[in-house]
């Protein structure tokens, strides 16, 4: 095997890429929202709604992401009513589902981490805020969400890096991801280890990057918690 | 130094938590430049007391007034009682500084910024007034040079200085203090007793639960003694700590000052 094919084979995974960042990135970012979402419910004290976040959070976190994006992409267009609503122009495009599908996992996951990052906030914090007039939407904009904030990012990055790898089962649907190319290259070539451990590394270089910009947001947020400097 | 203008007005104050009635029917009329320290033992329902007054604790029943203003309350479908309109308890709560046991200073915030924030975010001031006022206050507490610490940084006596800083820069009509030295190291309940002695001077309105009898006998204007959820005394310094007609308060200070034997007073 020789180096040209091997700088082959990396332009080949190259163009692949941007399908991996968009999927993750997009998912990413609606998962958050969604994830504040059912944060919400959780914590607004109703039980009815708490009772539809506790749900979801146990369906989707407790089966395989795989069934779940079989289930978006092949098992909705078996439906003759969902092939007629106004959503079948995204269900049966398989960038949309696999997006879908792991925002949908994923914001199972952020909610709780979110949840307990709320639930980590100083009471004695919020009851100064009270005392000295806040309520509402400003207590947690400017006292509850930077403290939360700053809780959550540990375990949120995790869940993030742990995203670009859940981004590899979207091969399955069709897409041709970085995992899929490298799939398609071995069944080619018969050559098993130059493009899967050229995926791989593109999927540590990219989580190495990831990896450092929440290191980056989370030293940015914690000057409270270093040493003085002097 | 009393005048007579009434800061703070509570009448016939009940709270119950759960089936334990905590207070039974508390009343104090606080006037400006009126400092008043509120004892007794734990469970006699002194902080809840304090925390009704500005609605951290929502009060079964009785008035409270603030500068003149009554906090409106209504009851709920199941009888209980709430505030009813929240834009009056904010504007009340930010005419009260208070100071907790704990400090609960904002954690992600440097001390000038927790200065600040009240002012700039709740009562709209200008940034640079508040700024320069921040400054002030925290030369006057002491901690002038602290201002880009954060509350981590501080030792505990200057966090509670920095939290009565804080309390202070709302320019609040009086001051609730809740057990202020209780979660200090002893070496250091002289540096924050010093600063609220301070304002004491200065003639300013303060509510104080403390267990500093030395503090309470000497800085207040009234010494207020709960007792399971009643007042069992009320009157000045002098009167109570001399010849108390009350016994179970002879009993209580003779009992906190063994206890506290061997600390510094101030």
């Amino acid at each position: 095997m020789s180096a040209a094919f091997a700088i082959d084979i990396f332009f080949k995974l190259l163009a692949a890429l941007p399908v991996t960042l968009e999927v993750w990135s997009l998912s990413v970012v609606i998962g958050a929202f969604l994830a504040m979402g059912l944060t919400w419910m959780r914590v607004s004290g109703s039980f009815v709604l708490s009772t539809i976040a506790r749900a979801y959070v146990f369906v989707f976190r407790g089966s395989p992401l795989l069934i779940q994006l079989f289930i978006i992409y092949y098992g909705l267009a078996s439906f003759a009513f969902v092939r007629q609503s106004f959503a079948w122009p995204l269900l049966r495009n398989a960038f949309a589902c696999a997006t879908l599908s792991l925002a949908l996992c994923t914001a199972a996951y952020s909610s709780e981490i979110f949840r307990g990052a709320l639930a980590g906030v100083p009471p004695g914090q919020i009851e100064a805020a009270r005392a000295c007039g806040m309520s509402g939407f400003k207590l947690f904009r400017r006292i509850i969400f930077p403290i939360a904030l700053r809780q959550a990012l540990p375990a949120y990055s995790s869940e993030v890096i742990s995203m670009t790898k859940s981004s590899a089962l979207v091969s399955l649907v069709t897409l041709w991801d970085l995992t899929s190319v490298a799939l398609k290259i071995r069944n080619d070539t018969f050559v098993t280890y130059t493009p899967l451990l050229i995926a791989g590394a593109m999927y540590f270089a990219l989580n190495a990057l990831v990896a450092r910009a929440f290191a980056f947001v989370e030293y940015r947020l914690s000057g409270h918690l270093r040493p003085r400097a002097t | 130094m009393t005048g007579e203008v009434s800061a703070i007005s509570v009448v016939n104050l009940r709270k119950r938590f759960g089936n334990h009635e905590v207070l039974k029917g508390v009343s104090l009329e606080a006037h400006e430049g009126d400092v008043i320290s509120i004892l007794g033992s734990s469970g006699s329902g002194k902080s809840t007391f304090l925390r009704c007054i500005n609605l951290l604790e929502t009060p079964d029943d009785g008035v409270v007034t603030v500068a003149g203003e009554t906090i409106v309350m209504r009851r709920t479908a199941t009888g209980k009682a709430i505030a009813a309109d929240h834009r009056q308890v904010d504007r009340i709560r930010s005419q009260l500084g208070m100071v907790f046991q704990s400090f609960n200073l904002w954690s992600h915030m440097t001390i000038l910024e927790n200065l600040i924030e009240g002012p700039i975010h709740v009562q709209k001031r200008p940034r640079a007034e508040c700024v320069e006022e921040a400054r002030a206050l925290l030369e006057k507490v002491g901690i002038g040079d602290k201002a880009a610490a954060y509350p981590s940084q501080l030792s505990g006596g200057q966090q509670q200085r920095a939290a009565i800083a804080r309390a202070l820069a709302m320019r609040p009509k009086v001051m609730l203090f809740d057990e202020p030295t209780s979660a200090l190291d002893p070496e250091l309940v002289g540096e924050v007793l010093r600063v609220m002695r301070g304002l004491a001077e200065e003639g300013r309105t303060m509510l104080i639960v403390t267990h500093e009898m030395a503090f309470a006998r000497d800085v207040s204007s009234r010494v207020m003694f709960l007792h399971q959820g009643v007042v069992d005394v009320i009157g000045p310094p002098e009167e109570l700590f001399g010849d108390c007609r009350s016994e179970r308060f002879k009993k209580f200070v003779s009992g906190a000052t063994h206890a506290r034997a061997g600390q510094p007073s101030l």
